[in-house]
């Protein structure tokens, strides 16, 4: 990551390279005006990690807002839209929230990548809305000034005359009126203010920041077929391709026999992709592409390729063997990542020590897109169309893949049909640029089965945990003991360190804020032998999975209620500092501390409102039972209570899901709720299914079949949202990930609840089934 | 030479009869409302209706079509406002809306059977139509709203 000082986060941009803005400019408009970079710093309420991403925030107008003479507001989406709403819906409103724009009368526009342009364009970390709240108001409230002073002008009246007011200019003595399309060309050629002359709103005058009364962008598109997603690119002439990859990591072609491919009719070319050897960042497997004039011919092709695979390797990574290695690891001393106090000492003089030992496989993203991209080359220009989270940096690696300059490669981003991580990593965009360089430019779209994507992910690591706690005579927790060894998703970007990085030890490991006067957090060491890859919430899905089971097994064997035993565990609301005992480094999600610390009050209340409106404590029928978990990630706290009911043969319903977050100030409610919804679907999947297995080095799962996500007929009935409120001045914090986390632990302390067992392993399986 | 009826429309087709419906609809006819999702009928992305009856459009092969008539996503209703929907837009269903299209089409072709179904009915009419989102609470709750105002 490039570090950027404070006040260099605001970039110029380079419209020159943003040819599809031309199109709205000519409308006349707030667009192709001089840059005039806008210095923050003074102007921001409070610092975020948004300053040390690579090439941070923009907040130019000039950049973002255009207005063409019929009034039609443009606003540009820059980041990648994925499904939460952030980006093409949550920052674009929140512009026209402080341009006083009617939202009826936006179109969002979605920007190529080019961060020199956007600023920071990596939709990860469930940051968009954390980092970009404030140079979005700040936008958007320059433009409103721009609009107005544009007015005064026009009617020769003071400024402090006028305001804006739903889309036009209202002169207040006189009632006169401009629209902001009578007003686009002059506002235009307005200088934007500087940073300390921009007003912005009291919240108190919002109309849709805060309300969730604003529809998704692309509702109406999506619900008539139209929106468009990576898979649905379509270029004129454009050919199909499907590509055979090497089963194993690492692996490659040792013999090809491509002469019945060449026979199945449609197919017209086979193109070879050469691997790259590890660590290979998001360089393309290698292997045999078949280029067709539709999919389905190509698919009829890979059929008939004959491929035999020099492995390498990671042709020993076999998941069974794997798991005993990883929970012998965590039976002896490992890596100190964060240690308080004297853990031997405290173990060993302890009253009562209780350990478990948790298990959780390999998990596949699964979007429902599978991954897709389509590429083409017209006089030495670079396009690519695909569903990226990062297109910024993905043009980068399209770029350098096919051996031009980034001012050279277009990265044009799609809808995607869900990320969740996966389209972080544009492998598949770059096979689709380097099959195309094959065949001189010409335009083709590349297609990922099912089964290519379950088989070729980037994985969500697998995880042995061990937990012990120390208990004194009085029943007092006196130590905290917790290993973790699991694959490192660094070892994808460079040689495997095995062990996890200061990234993946922040994500609910060493953050832990339990009010324990000795902790210890080891890591056990991990080879690995996959493309390890972040998947929505990373570690902390495994973390807060066993954490939280294992205190409330605590609970149940020091005979207490598992809610009340929490909340003693978190202690009393507090501010808690774990950089002062992590070994290497704190990493608090990017965020400074000061701005967003670990904050036990909020902690305790989010356990305490689920447990409220779940109706902890009553009385349920036999098979029955409620369970909670309570998590901070993504600096936002979240609390979950399942209540779940275990039938015959160990089938599982769940009736009733009650979830507290408190995600600072929220910006759209709405969305909100429906993250969140949405995350007790995924966190019952992954709880439930979730595993992929390799056997050879290569993973043993094909498509749903073997594969599955939880359906709409063993989903939650219920899923309740209740949002912490909080006014403006409360930094808002992630929203699309911290959903997932305490759903699992919740569960299978419902479980245990319902029926005494204890589960250790995810996912569930036929665990319940004897 | 066979034809079929796509959306009104007559068409010719006299490419492989193993095709599937599902490449036939996006890669040849352009139509790309009918997603890509699985390719074994595991995840209803690509729902569609053949002669009205809610089919995955990637198990039906081009031979079975000769003579039917198919509607897609983009021919449920000229302009987009099938009560279904606008169901699926007042509730605010959507997530990244990948799988929204088949969702809907599923939950169409059940109220034009069952105008007015159970809770259990809804459930198990969309049981095959998968969501990574997790949108299924208020997928029930459209078609729900749907079927009140059919």
């Amino acid at each position: 990551m490039t570090e950027l000082d404070t006040h260099s986060r605001v970039k110029i941009s380079n419209v020159s390279r943003r040819g599809f803005l031309k199109g709205v400019a000519a409308t006349g408009g707030l667009v192709l005006a001089a840059q005039l970079p806008m210095v923050k710093g003074a102007l921001a309420d409070y610092p975020t990690g948004a300053t040390a991403m690579p090439n941070g925030t923009v907040n130019n107008p000039k950049v973002f807002v255009s207005i063409g003479k019929d009034g039609i507001v443009s606003i540009v989406a820059a980041r990648a839209e994925m499904g939460t709403g952030a980006a093409r819906t949550a920052l674009p409103m929140i512009v026209a929230d402080e341009m006083e724009a009617d939202w009826a009368r936006v179109r969002i526009v979605q920007s190529p990548g080019d961060e020199k342009a956007y600023g920071n364009q990596d939709t990860d970390g469930s940051r968009s809305v954390r980092h970009f709240i404030q140079p979005m108001r700040q936008c958007g409230a320059a433009a409103r000034a721009m609009l107005e002073a544009a007015a005064a002008k026009k009617w020769s009246v003071a400024p402090s005359e006028v305001e804006a007011r739903l889309h036009e200019v209202v002169h207040k003595p006189s009632g006169r009126k401009l629209g902001y399309g009578e007003l686009a060309e002059a506002a235009a050629a307005e200088p934007v203010p500087a940073a300390d002359k921009i007003k912005l709103k009291e919240a108190s005058a919002f109309r849709y920041i805060g309300k969730g009364n604003v529809r998704i962008a692309d509702l109406v598109d999506i619900t008539t077929g139209k929106a468009t997603y990576g898979q649905d690119v379509m270029l004129p002439g454009m050919k199909f391709a499907v590509i055979a990859r090497p089963p194993v990591v690492g692996g490659k072609v040792a013999s090809l026999d491509a002469s019945a491919a060449l026979k199945v009719p449609g197919v017209e070319k086979i193109v070879q992709i050469a691997p790259t050897p590890a660590p290979a960042k998001f360089a393309p497997l290698g292997g045999v592409a078949v280029v067709a004039k539709d999919t389905w011919s190509a698919l009829k092709g890979r059929d008939a390729l004959k491929i035999t695979w020099d492995d390498g390797p990671n042709k020993v990574y076999d998941s069974k063997a794997y798991r005993a290695q990883l929970e012998a690891a965590v039976k002896k001393r490992g890596k100190v990542e964060r240690n308080e106090g004297d853990i031997d000492k405290a173990l060993a003089s302890a009253a009562k020590v209780i350990t478990a030992e948790y298990y959780a496989p390999h998990i596949a993203h699964a979007t429902m897109e599978p991954p897709a991209a389509a590429a083409r080359m017209t006089g030495g220009k670079w396009e690519v169309s695909a569903p990226v989270q990062s297109p910024g940096q993905a043009r980068d690696d399209i770029a350098k893949a096919v051996g031009v300059k980034p001012e050279e490669m277009v990265v044009h981003t799609t809808l995607l049909g869900g990320g969740f991580g996966r389209k972080s990593k544009c492998d598949f965009a770059i096979e689709a640029a380097l099959i195309s360089k094959d065949l001189g430019g010409a335009p083709v779209k590349v297609v990922w089965t099912r089964e290519d994507d379950l088989r070729h992910g980037f994985y969500h690591t697998v995880t042995a945990e061990r937990l012990e706690a120390g208990v004194d005579a009085a029943n007092k927790v006196v130590a905290w003991r917790h290993r973790s060894a699991s694959p490192t998703i660094l070892s994808t970007f460079a040689p495997d360190p095995k062990h996890p990085f200061d990234i993946e030890l922040g994500l609910g490991f060493v953050d832990t804020p339990f009010n324990v006067p000795n902790i210890r957090q080891e890591s056990g060491e991990a080879q690995s032998h996959a493309r390890i890859g972040w998947f929505r919430s990373v570690n902390n899905v495994v973390h807060a999975w066993s954490i939280q089971s294992f205190i409330a097994e605590m609970a149940h064997q020091l005979g207490r209620d598992p809610k009340d035993f929490l909340l003693e565990m978190i202690g009393p609301a507090r501010i808690v500092d774990p950089s002062k005992s992590v070994t290497t480094k704190w990493w608090n999600y990017g965020e400074p501390a000061e701005t967003f610390p670990v904050d036990t009050g909020r902690l305790r209340r989010v356990t305490e409102l689920a447990a409220e409106k779940a109706g902890w404590g009553k009385q349920l029928p036999k098979g029955q039972g409620l369970g909670i978990a309570a998590h901070r990630s993504f600096v936002s706290y979240i609390a979950t209570v399942v209540h779940v009911e275990v039938g015959d043969k160990g089938k599982i319903t769940i009736p009733r899901v009650d979830t507290a977050i408190d995600c600072g100030y929220c910006v759209h409610p709405e969305r909100v709720r429906s993250q969140i919804e949405g995350a007790a679907v995924m966190g019952l999947t992954l709880a439930k299914y979730g595993e992929i297995t390799f056997k050879g080095g290569a993973v043993e799962q094909s498509n749903f079949s073997d594969y599955q996500l939880v359906r709409i007929d063993e989903s939650p009935t219920q899923t309740n949202v209740h949002i912490v409120e909080h006014p403006i001045s409360v930094p808002p914090s992630g929203v699309g990930e911290p959903g997932v986390p305490p759903f699992a632990p919740a569960l299978y302390n419902a479980i245990f609840a319902a029926t005494g067992k204890r589960l250790r392993q995810m996912p569930i399986g036929d665990q319940l089934a004897t | 030479m066979a034809s079929l009826r796509v959306n009104g429309q007559e068409r010719s087709y006299d490419g492989d009869p193993s095709m599937p419906l599902l490449w036939y609809l996006r890669d040849h006819a352009g139509m790309t409302g009918t997603k890509f999702g699985c390719g074994v009928g595991l995840c209803g992305a690509c729902t569609v209706h053949l002669e009205g009856e809610a089919v995955r459009a990637c198990m039906v092969q081009m031979s079975e079509t000769a003579g039917k008539s198919v509607v897609t996503i983009e021919g449920l209703h000229p302009k987009g406002e099938h009560a279904v929907q606008i169901a699926w837009r007042d509730v605010g269903v959507p997530q990244c809306g990948y799988c929204q299209t088949g969702q809907i089409m599923q939950a169409a072709a059940l109220l034009a059977k069952k105008p007015a179904p159970t809770d259990a009915e809804i459930t198990s009419a969309m049981a095959g139509n998968l969501c990574r989102c997790g949108c299924y609470q208020r997928i029930h709750a459209a078609v729900r709203a749907a079927a009140k105002g059919a």
